[in-house]
């Protein structure tokens, strides 16, 4: 399905997905996806179960080859090189495309080290600027203030909403370009829910945000872009305000007005 | 709405809200038929009955507003339910007013008889209860098309809004020539002026209940159009 949406002139694509195929073995995963995710915008993927949305997201830093028999064809380019045929190393692609996963998956190690953990896998920073590196995510993430007096505590020792802004501390200490978000509020109370949406706005100034949610009313809270999958067809892309109010797609409307199934 | 929600609660929700929505709109109908019928008949009791009716209405108007707000807040509802809620807010909005008109033509017909206008004096109340039928019909087509949602209906709406302007400047030019032709009925015909503007306003209600016939279904703001361009935008 080749779906086309007019940007508005001032946003620019970040990640550009063509033709873009995915198989887990046999099964046709991805369906030749067409999609622009537009820079320092917050574009949001929603549809049921098994729509694909996840696995979409985890095309854009390979994290899908960590598995056998899964394979992707086609291309998504970002600044002009396509990821999928990349000899760059893979770990650099993910520095570049950090993601944050369902689960909080703070390190068992301290809050300290969880961030600084990924910075020293390629940078090789003093420890004076390593300091002002974790402070920095850390207050990015909306964590400082909360974490400042027990940086050498274990991250485990949080609450589930601390620890997944510890991830996504994490995620932007190696001040990736394109940060991935797979359900980062499902396990999350409506408070730290709000914590998170709120650091999502903040991010999308400095960072091209891409959120996989179940979550309709979320996407429709803090995305730019909504995109509504459906059996690995992306069923239709476009502002969020105008998906929500109008969309153009009946298949769209039934399933944001829950007359789904 | 013909597909179901998967919540049958939500889709009861909505129906309901519509049947009030309906229901209120049958009441301000009655009401202006009725106020009509007091002046062209110069009952004081009818219009009474007109008067203690607009309470309904009012309260309607009031539970209908609850009833939006509180599905808004439990169904956090999106597109087309989304705009048939905001669309009913106006259109309640919108019928209060017709029954405030009605009120008002009431109360008109109570200041005639007591001031001891009667029949022998030679008004055009007939006039106006052809201007009167023209609203009322504009309103029923309004509704019908509101509870079928029908946007062929709604256009044909906004199309007839015309007419009822033409029978208000023809009515304005028959009143000043009797006022001129004889300066008793001055006082009287300034009043007819009064309800026969009210009457025009039902119909401009009914326009704008049609409007938002068209949000509903096409999600497209058509208000301050030309009725061809609206055609051509609901086609």
């Amino acid at each position: 399905m080749d779906t086309k949406v007019e940007f508005p002139v001032t946003d620019v694509a970040k990640l550009s997905v063509r033709d873009l195929n995915f198989y887990y073995g046999a099964f046709h995963a991805l369906k030749h996806i067409n999609l622009d995710i537009p820079e320092k915008k917050v574009t949001a993927f929603i549809g049921p179960s098994g729509c694909g949305k996840s696995t979409l997201l985890r095309t854009f830093n390979r994290m899908f080859e960590l598995y056998p028999e899964q394979r992707a064809e086609g291309s998504i380019t970002i600044d002009g090189e396509n990821i999928l045929k990349s000899r760059q190393d893979v770990s650099l692609i993910r520095a570049k495309i950090g993601m944050v996963f369902q689960k909080p998956t703070p390190f068992p190690m301290s809050i300290y080290d969880n961030i600084a953990f990924g910075v020293r896998l390629f940078e090789t920073l003093p420890r004076v600027e390593m300091d002002e590196r974790v402070e920095w995510a850390l207050k990015k993430a909306a964590l400082w203030n909360e974490v400042k007096d027990k940086l050498n505590q274990s991250g485990s020792g949080l609450s589930g909403g601390q620890q997944q802004r510890l991830c996504i501390a994490r995620g932007i200490a190696i001040k990736p370009e394109v940060l991935l978000l797979d359900e980062p509020c499902s396990a999350l109370d409506p408070i730290s829910t709000g914590k998170i949406e709120e650091l999502i706005h903040e991010l999308k100034d400095d960072y091209t945000v891409v959120i996989v949610t179940h979550n309709m009313q979320q996407a429709a809270r803090c995305s730019d872009y909504t995109a509504y999958m459906y059996l690995g067809d992306l069923i239709e892309f476009g502002p969020t305000s105008e998906l929500f109010m109008k969309p153009k797609k009946k298949d769209t409307e039934d399933y944001i007005t829950g007359r789904f199934g | 709405m013909t597909d179901k929600h998967l919540s049958t609660q939500f889709d009861s929700e909505l129906s309901g809200i519509s049947t009030r929505v309906l229901e209120m709109g049958g009441l301000v109908e009655s009401q202006v038929a009725q106020a009509v019928y007091a002046l062209s008949h110069f009952s004081g009791d009818i219009a009474s009955e007109v008067l203690r009716n607009e309470e309904r209405v009012n309260t309607m108007e009031v539970e209908i507003d609850h009833d939006l707000s509180t599905i808004i807040a439990r169904r956090q509802p999106t597109a087309r339910d989304l705009r048939l809620l905001i669309a009913i807010s106006k259109t309640i909005a919108n019928l209060e007013r017709v029954g405030d008109e009605a009120a008002r033509i009431a109360r008109t017909v109570q200041r005639l008889i007591n001031t001891g206008v009667s029949s022998r004096l030679r008004l055009p109340v007939n006039d106006l209860a052809y201007e009167a039928e023209l609203a009322i019909a504009q309103l029923r087509k309004a509704l019908d098309a509101f509870a079928r949602l029908d946007t062929q209906k709604a256009v044909e709406v906004l199309k007839q809004d015309d007419q009822i302007d033409q029978e208000f400047d023809g009515l304005m030019r028959k009143l000043i020539t009797y006022m001129m032709e004889d300066p008793r009925t001055i006082s009287s015909s300034i009043d007819l002026v009064f309800v026969a503007k009210a009457i025009e306003r039902v119909g401009d209600h009914a326009k704008n209940l049609a409007e938002v016939i068209i949000y509903i279904v096409k999600g497209t703001d058509v208000r301050h159009n030309t009725v061809a361009a609206v055609e051509s935008m609901v086609k």
